[in-house]
């Protein structure tokens, strides 16, 4: 019975003081102390799942030269239809540019070259031969900085179903137009001003007119890059709320350097960092139990 | 020791998060003391060791209090993710289980109060010799699962998870043996139900310790090893800690 107290170490009351259970720990458990996640930083091959089921747009090696310099390497990525995917990673690594290979933004860059397969629909849309602008309806993008035409609010969502030929008539045009702009959620909010310059909205209701714009040509593939990082919270909510919706008749895809908006909108999410594809998995792996330590670094905010 | 939870490019998150850490360890300093205190109060036959435990109950539920406002405070400012959140939530739930031990500390005095102070015989050694046993058991546990958070050492949480649970075992062979004892001469009636009382704290002691050690596995690993504890500890943890040993290497 005496040895309740010989047998009982208490360590003291108010610190944390090391024990003799600590100087037996062993390297081991010194390791097990630094790492969670559970890939080393050094590991450079992507990390996670990067097929699905069900692909709306299926990346294969994709890499992306500017002149001489490699901007990103041999990633390999499925792009899940009917869902968002969210690319994130500090500025530099890639991952815009990834998202521009998606419709071929990066043609328009002088000595950008882009190797590798993007398939849509089992047609390698990174060939030569392809017609970039029946693409870019297909695959269309919402930029950082709302940009609407210096037109009217009409004028802006009407052009490209004109160009495209998507409308017969006036009657047609105008039936795109309202519904395109219900399914961004603005029509409430500008309908008795159709005449009036886009250019005169607020911010985040510009930004809406942009989504409602790429919708207005029927795509099926909607990209994004960075599209509320010029947004007050409440527009940004807004476009996120829509995000949400327009994710049941589109496949998205978007770059945010909003770490929460990542987690927020989206049901996978890759990680890039320096041209490499680090991490792809479901959302709340990544933001719960991240595998790799360079993800883990970067969302945790221990980078650098 | 606190090595994973700094890094941060804002050097003040390091700071809050690890005066979390140190508030939990000291919460569990004042837990384990208490619960020392309480048995010493049941060995000693002093009703003194009893009332400290008693008047410095309020402690424990002011930490309680305290540490679960810094936790609301600090998901609401940082927005904690990956194993900075695991970190927040352990934290969260490891405390209510400290405040509970607290609560079971307490109790075990008033009962030797109660065993003590009163005008009838104490319980027979014999009868508490199971009690010290037992005691002797959830110390040992508390102060394990108390050393591995304090580490942030999963391979140690995970050898007292995984260990064969002697205190439940002894818990059922003593409530066996009040029942001969019983059998024997029902006049003792009145001091088994203390003593049922006490060794079911002192289990509760133990259950409670070996939750704050799954909290634990959970913060380091990411691996939520509740409820499922034969599965876990069957395929062992060889994975992890190889992975863990090559990322040393690397370092």
């Amino acid at each position: 019975m005496q040895n309740t107290q010989t047998g009982v170490k208490t360590p003291p009351r108010t610190t944390a003081g090391p024990t003799e259970l600590d100087a037996a720990s062993d390297v081991k458990d010194a390791v097990t102390v630094a790492h969670t996640a559970t890939v080393s930083r050094d590991v450079r091959e992507t990390v996670g799942e990067i097929r699905v089921a069900d692909p709306r747009i299926r990346c294969d090696n994709v890499s992306v030269y500017y002149g001489e310099k490699r901007a990103i390497n041999d990633i390999s990525l499925d792009i899940e239809k009917n869902a968002v995917i969210a690319l994130i990673g500090p500025s530099g690594c890639g991952k815009s540019t990834f998202l521009r290979c998606l419709n071929r933004m990066n043609d328009t860059i002088d000595g950008c070259r882009v190797t590798g397969d993007i398939v849509l629909d089992e047609i390698n849309i990174n060939s030569p031969k392809i017609d970039v602008v029946p693409l870019r309806a297909q695959v269309g993008m919402v930029f950082q900085k709302p940009n609407p035409f210096p037109k009217s609010i009409w004028e802006n969502i009407a052009f490209g179903p004109r160009i495209h030929g998507l409308a017969q008539d006036k009657e047609e045009l105008d039936e795109i137009v309202v519904s395109s702009l219900k399914r961004a959620g603005l029509w409430s909010e500008v309908n008795d001003r159709l005449d009036q310059p886009g250019t005169g909205l607020s911010g985040g209701q510009q930004q809406r007119l942009c989504i409602a714009r790429t919708i207005a040509v029927g795509p099926e593939v909607i990209l994004m890059d960075e599209p509320c990082s010029a947004l007050d919270p409440i527009a940004t909510a807004r476009i996120e709320d829509l995000i949400d919706e327009l994710r049941e008749q589109y496949t998205i895809c978007i770059v945010t350097h909003s770490m929460q908006q990542a987690a927020r909108v989206s049901q996978r999410t890759a990680y890039f960092h320096l041209g490499d594809l680090i991490e792809v998995g479901d959302t709340d792996q990544i933001f719960t139990n991240p595998r790799h330590e360079l993800t883990e670094d970067y969302i945790t905010g221990r980078f650098g | 020791m606190t090595h994973s939870l700094e890094g941060h490019t804002v050097h003040r998150y390091d700071g809050e998060l690890n005066n979390l850490h140190l508030r939990v360890l000291e919460m569990g300093g004042l837990v384990l003391d208490q619960v020392r205190h309480a048995l010493r109060a049941l060995q000693e036959k002093d009703s003194n060791y009893a009332n400290t435990v008693l008047e410095r109950e309020h402690e424990v539920d002011e930490l309680e209090l305290g540490i679960d406002d810094d936790v609301i405070t600090m998901i609401a400012k940082r927005g904690p993710v990956a194993r900075d959140l695991r970190v927040i939530m352990s934290i969260s739930k490891a405390i209510t289980d400290l405040e509970r031990i607290g609560d079971e500390a307490a109790r075990i005095a008033h009962l030797a109060k109660g065993m003590y102070e009163s005008e009838r015989s104490a319980p027979s050694g014999h009868l508490m010799r199971d009690v010290i046993k037992m005691a002797k058991l959830a110390l040992e546990m508390l102060q394990e699962s108390l050393a591995s958070f304090d580490s942030l050492n999963a391979t140690h949480a995970q050898a007292l998870v995984c260990r064969e649970n002697e205190l439940d075992l002894e818990f059922q062979s003593s409530l066996r043996r009040l029942a001969t004892f019983l059998l024997e001469d029902a006049r003792n009636v009145g001091h088994a139900i203390h003593i049922v009382l006490l060794i079911k704290s002192i289990e509760r002691i133990g259950d409670h310790a070996r939750n704050i050690a799954e909290y634990v596995i959970y913060m380091v690993r990411g691996e939520d090893v509740r409820h499922r504890l034969g599965s876990y500890c069957e395929t062992g943890e060889t994975q992890t800690s190889e992975t863990d040993i090559n990322s040393a290497r690397k370092r």
